[in-house]
């Protein structure tokens, strides 16, 4: 890589380029924060001509995505981003989008839920709208933020793909913190992305075709599964995409990264941001001869079932540390796909369930560290303990 | 934009783009309104439709009446929708990846899905200025889940949520929301009103609110023979009647300048119009003379003559 190519930048920032260079024909979007700042460069870049698109201030969140799905509708390319509230706003349509088979991008700055008011970051938005049918990435840092964004428009449009796709990072964590990065130029972009969307499937009157009609119980189901293997069959394609873009700028991804798990007698197990410093608990704890490892779930619907299958199987024990309760006592959501996964795998290890770092309280080193020796232990013995730790818990 | 309207019924388009056969109750006003808005449109729109009787009775999959592209995206949304469907015919249309033609944005929703739970997206999208035409098709309650109150629901109309009982023998209580003011209060170039019973008047807004650069609302008022429990073949009379009695007001506003387009040279007294129909058969005469009184005073406004001394 060229150096004069290495900028610094902040992660929402990274979006709002990557969408530029993607060619986005229309944004449609609403402020709340910690997205705002990603749509408020889109708007300067609209302002000054530096991107050829229509720009819709939307009066709220499930606006924003409608008016996402009328123009992917006819063909455009289009991005939104949200967070928290906003996505939950935004719950029906998802559904919609994904249904309807539009081939939208959307940036998600994960945010805590309310109550209470709570601007800061957790997974709980994302993950109370994880079966609305869209593929769901999650990015560590402005380089994947960037990279990722980019690839979405790829992966979304592709004519066996056509679903929308979710580039989720941790509110503040990771947007509002300003990175190195790695850009391309217009003409690298160009090479990688087709410079506008074909569309094959479009609402056109030189051939009138009829969507969202009413479904009976006669078609609802067929309907339904339809999009189920559509969603499912797409990650042939995500990883055929991620290659692409491997082989032409050099930085490869996997659904599931692995550091130190080679011979790791247990893992730790994450989305997103906090990745990064799970990864300096492992060095310490690698330090002291502590055998443990990371894994860094980065691709989350579909689920890359095999690939979680062979890495998990090579540890006795996985803590999966969840930014988010999936509520009524079975622990975290991905803590929950974890225990599934694994329930038929002949040589399954124990699964530990820990809730921390919601509504952006830092999860330490040290915390990680506790993480890591109570997945040592249940390696020892064999056994996971209590289904779902809050190890954050004043009281 | 200078708009061609059609001077007499013979010179409207035979051509039909909400197509027979579909499942609309006999005598259906909305169905009737829709067939006249898309001769006005011709085929080169895109029509989005809020949840509502229109879209269930047109689309039972795998059948469609729409001979034109046509998306129902959810019951709230349309305007929303139509911003977007819009926006992006515009950006394609300036990057030469369509064809280099005008096409029509047209919203049919109904009263709930325009006065309540589409309110919001509506005023958004007006507000913006997108070039498309929103239709609403009032026939005054939620018809498509059975009958029941919306915010333009009469005074004194029976719904399944507005039943006349001991302690509000009136049914519905409160005053229909005066749509058309509060969308003309956005400052959009055209808004208008208009009903079944006078097709070339509504065929002709429609046109006017198509050919205008920005937004359009065009409000219909359609008879619902189920809900207003009256016989399907007296669509047409009742909404005639709404007409003559001062019920509906059938006007336009063109770049804020209001002008009646249907103006009864005698008013009706209201009782003709609400004894037609089942929904209004509880009401007392303190009713029926409030109902008077309310009419009256906007008939005043609208510069319509008072009522006639006799019936």
């Amino acid at each position: 890589m060229k150096l004069g190519k290495r900028i610094s930048i902040e992660c929402s920032h990274a979006a709002s380029l990557a969408v530029k260079l993607a060619n986005v024909d229309v944004v449609a979007a609403y402020p709340i924060t910690p997205q705002t700042h990603i749509i408020e460069r889109l708007a300067e870049y609209v302002a000054n001509g530096e991107l050829d698109a229509e720009y819709v201030n939307v009066e709220s969140e499930h606006s924003a995505l409608s008016a996402c799905i009328g123009a992917s509708a006819v063909g455009a390319r289009v991005y939104t981003s949200t967070a928290g509230q906003g996505l939950a706003l935004m719950h029906e349509m998802l559904f919609i989008a994904s249904g309807n088979r539009l081939p939208i991008v959307m940036g998600v700055a994960n945010r805590s839920l309310s109550p209470n008011l709570n601007i800061w970051g957790d997974q709980s938005d994302m993950m109370a709208s994880r079966d609305c049918g869209w593929i769901q990435i999650y990015a560590e840092n402005a380089q994947e933020i960037f990279d990722h964004t980019l690839q979405a428009f790829k992966i979304a449009e592709d004519e066996r793909v056509l679903l929308p796709v979710a580039v989720c990072f941790d509110g503040f964590h990771v947007t509002h913190v300003i990175e190195p990065l790695i850009t391309l130029d217009q003409e690298e972009v160009d090479r990688f992305l087709p410079k506008h969307r074909r569309a094959i499937y479009r609402l056109t009157p030189d051939q009138p075709s009829t969507w969202g009609p009413v479904a009976s119980p006669d078609v609802q189901t067929e309907l339904k599964v339809q999009n189920e293997w559509a969603l499912n069959s797409s990650k042939d394609v995500i990883l055929e995409v991620w290659r692409e873009f491997s082989d032409l700028f050099d930085r490869r991804y996997t659904p599931l990264e692995v550091y130190r798990v080679e011979d790791a007698d247990a893992a730790i197990l994450i989305l997103g941001g906090f990745a990064g410093t799970a990864r300096i608990a492992v060095d310490k704890m690698r330090e002291e001869g502590k055998k443990i490892g990371l894994i860094k779930l980065r691709l989350y619907r579909p689920f890359p079932m095999q690939e979680a299958k062979d890495v998990l199987s090579k540890v006795k024990a996985v803590a999966v540390v969840d930014r988010a309760i999936s509520a009524g006592g079975l622990g975290g959501p991905v803590y929950g796909d974890v225990r599934n996964v694994l329930y038929d795998v002949e040589r399954r290890p124990a699964v530990l369930s820990f809730i921390a770092g919601l509504g952006g309280r830092d999860i330490t080193v040290k915390d990680f560290m506790k993480i890591g020796e109570r997945a040592l232990e249940a390696a020892d013995k064999g056994r996971s303990g209590p289904v779902v730790n809050f190890i954050q818990v004043r009281m | 934009m200078a708009s061609q309207t059609f001077r007499s019924i013979k010179e409207v388009p035979l051509e039909e783009y909400f197509t027979p056969g579909h499942r609309a109750c006999q005598g259906c006003a909305e169905a009737i309104a829709v067939r006249h808005v898309l001769k006005a449109a011709g085929r080169d729109v895109i029509v989005v439709n809020a949840t509502g009787c229109l879209e269930v009775v047109s689309t039972p999959y795998p059948y469609t009446a729409w001979a034109v592209p046509w998306y129902h995206v959810a019951f709230e949304n349309t305007a929303a929708v139509a911003s977007g469907i819009e926006s992006a015919l515009k950006v394609l249309r300036r990057k030469r990846l369509v064809a280099d033609k005008k096409i029509h944005v047209v919203c049919f929703a109904g009263d709930g899905g325009t006065a309540d739970i589409g309110f919001q997206a509506l005023s958004g999208a007006l507000e913006r200025g997108h070039d498309f035409l929103y239709v609403c098709l009032d026939n005054e309650a939620y018809m498509n889940t059975g009958i029941q109150r919306s915010s333009s629901t009469p005074y004194g109309a029976w719904t399944t949520t507005s039943p006349p009982g001991k302690v509000k023998p009136a049914g519905q209580m409160t005053y229909k929301k005066d749509l058309p003011s509060i969308f003309a209060a956005h400052g959009i170039p055209y808004v208008a009103t208009a009903t079944v019973s006078y097709p070339l008047d509504l065929i002709n807004k429609a046109k006017k609110g198509l050919d205008v650069e920005g937004p359009a609302y065009l409000h219909i008022y359609t008879p619902c023979p189920p809900g207003w429990r009256i016989p399907s073949e007296k669509v047409i009379q009742v909404s005639r009647l709404g007409v003559q009695t001062g019920m509906f007001l059938i006007y336009e506003a063109e770049k804020g300048h209001l002008r009646l387009t249907v103006k009864p040279s005698r008013r009706k007294p209201v009782a003709e119009y609400l004894k037609m129909q089942g929904r209004f058969r509880h009401l007392s005469d303190e009713d029926v003379e409030k109902i008077q009184r309310f009419v009256d005073e906007r008939c005043a406004k609208f510069g319509l003559p008072p009522l006639e001394a006799s019936t």
